[in-house]
């Protein structure tokens, strides 16, 4: 890899040991990857933010760094744990709430922009067409790169991090150009948000960096984030483009039959005790849409809905929260379906959800049974 | 031969034909591999020249390898066959020198050869006795 003059001075230290870490992780990312330089990225999205994923080990580096560490462009956070203004509601216990809280406090220290998100995509506005990013949640990377016209790879917690504190990512692979060797013919009548996650799912685990997706409809916001985050749950593909590819393109069918492969793989049970929505995060449009289904209806068990803060406020404020609050939801901001720790299997043998990222980790990270459903079945069949 | 993460050390190899998940499998405290299945289990990866295919799983293993560092029991160098994120960015975090070997060169290395890195040298890797 050619480095700057600069570049070659922050690794050998002499811009202070922070940047020299910063600089390490960039070069062994970029000799990993054959990168050949690095470049200058405008925004990092950080992962690594959730206690329940990274730990001690995860705390006690971002308090030792966060004395030290500044951010050098604008730079956004990943969900955390639980919502603060409601954490007293799920008996989560203090060392939890306190290591938390120390994360928190750091990225913030860090100069991280606290947005506790997973859709930076649709709570931030956009840069202009084909500018480099580093984002390291993978629906957000898959969203960036497939319908927001920017560049990035599916960064670690760790590259991100690194492009946060100096600006600078490896320029290798998606940043570069893709030409995807495979297209996925979509081949399912009436899909719902239920299929295009379970489409992701399936191309994450064909595809390699990039897939074309070819016979797709017009999708609406909620399948497409579904799509993008079924597909960064199963592989490292972090890109679909749409259409039929070059002629030399493998061709594979997704069709009913691997409808029902990925519900086997992913249902575990055929009710839930309680109902998540969210993983991704809901957005405003989303918290409106399901304002709407559910007027005249309450849920006929706990429903748990994961948004951003800022969209929670804006619900507040157009009286969305009160619909949904009446309707027996629980509103969480600031955390997500995925990789939380209110829901485990101490309480709770069985979640109902439409979203296959969330299945997939409440199956294999929370180790709760899963029950898939569409949000208009859900709504049809457990409210009244 | 690549070189991922920069450093001068000298050591004794300690081989393994596994690769390693190091979140949950390597002991944060003690740097001894908990994994029944593994060819080093019970077996410390501290203060050895850890040569092995290549780091799996996932990529907050890297904290881990920051932790192992911090408790002074981390290898002194890691060497793969493979590169993968989760090694060459925990390595990055720790300030541990990571090597890219190809298979003819992992074959040659084995258990308890003396070997210097010095990634600034002519010869990266070099067995000294």
């Amino acid at each position: 890899m050619e480095l700057t003059r600069d570049e070659e001075s922050a690794l050998k230290g002499e811009q202070g040991e922070i940047m020299q870490m910063a600089y390490r992780i960039l070069v062994a990312t970029g000799e990993a990857t054959d990168a050949d330089k690095l470049i200058p990225i405008e925004w990092a999205h950080l992962s690594g933010v959730n206690y329940n994923t990274i730990g001690d080990a995860g705390e006690e580096f971002l308090s030792s760094i966060s004395k030290d560490a500044r951010v050098k462009v604008k730079t956004t956070l990943n969900p955390m744990g639980f919502d603060i203004d409601n954490v007293s509601n799920y008996n989560l216990d203090k060392n939890f709430i306190s290591k938390q809280l120390s994360i928190k406090n750091s990225y913030e220290a860090i100069g991280v922009t606290p947005s506790f998100s997973c859709i930076p995509y649709e709570i931030f506005d956009i840069p202009k067409e084909n500018t480099q990013v580093a984002f390291a949640e993978s629906n957000a990377a898959i969203h960036a790169n497939s319908y927001d016209n920017l560049k990035t790879n599916k960064e670690s917690a760790f590259s991100a991090l690194a492009s946060a504190l100096t600006g600078k990512s490896p320029y290798s692979s998606l940043r570069k150009e893709d030409s995807p060797n495979l297209t996925i013919s979509m081949n399912v009548k009436n899909p719902t948000e239920l299929t295009y996650g379970m489409l992701g799912f399936f191309a994450g685990k064909v595809g390699d960096t990039s897939v074309n997706i070819s016979g797709l409809e017009e999708m609406d916001r909620r399948q497409r984030k579904a799509m993008c985050g079924g597909m960064g749950t199963s592989g490292t593909c972090a890109k679909f483009l749409f259409g039929d590819g070059d002629s030399d393109c493998e061709k594979i069918e997704f069709d009913e039959k691997e409808v029902q492969n990925v519900h086997d793989e992913l249902n575990t049970a055929e009710k839930g005790d309680i109902i998540t929505l969210g993983s991704p995060q809901l957005g405003l449009d989303e918290i409106s849409d399901l304002a709407a289904k559910l007027k005249g209806r309450s849920f006929k068990k706990r429903c748990m809905v994961f948004t951003p803060r800022t969209v929670k406020e804006q619900a507040r404020k157009i009286g969305y929260t009160n619909e949904l609050e009446r309707a027996g939801c629980e509103i969480l901001s600031d955390c997500c379906t995925c990789l939380t720790p209110l829901i485990n299997k101490d309480s709770v043998d069985a979640v109902t959800t439409n979203s296959i990222k969330g299945a997939f980790y409440l199956k294999n990270s929370n180790g709760v049974d899963v029950n898939l459903k569409s949000l208009s079945k859900i709504i049809e069949e457990e409210t009244r | 031969m690549k070189i991922l993460v920069h450093g001068k050390v000298k050591g004794v190899v300690q081989k393994s034909n596994n690769s390693i998940n190091f979140l949950g499998t390597v002991d944060k405290k003690t740097g001894i591999i908990s994994d029944k299945n593994h060819d080093l289990f019970e077996k410390s990866i501290a203060n050895t020249i850890l040569v092995f295919p290549s780091g799996v799983g996932s990529s907050v293993g890297a904290y881990t390898i920051y932790s192992i560092k911090s408790n002074n029991s981390a290898p002194l160098a890691m060497v793969c066959k493979k590169a993968d994120l989760t090694v060459a960015t925990g390595c990055a975090l720790a300030n541990i020198p990571v090597l890219i070997i190809s298979e003819n060169e992992f074959d040659s290395l084995k258990n308890g050869m003396k070997v210097e890195i010095d990634t600034e040298s002519n010869i990266p890797l070099s067995i000294y006795e």
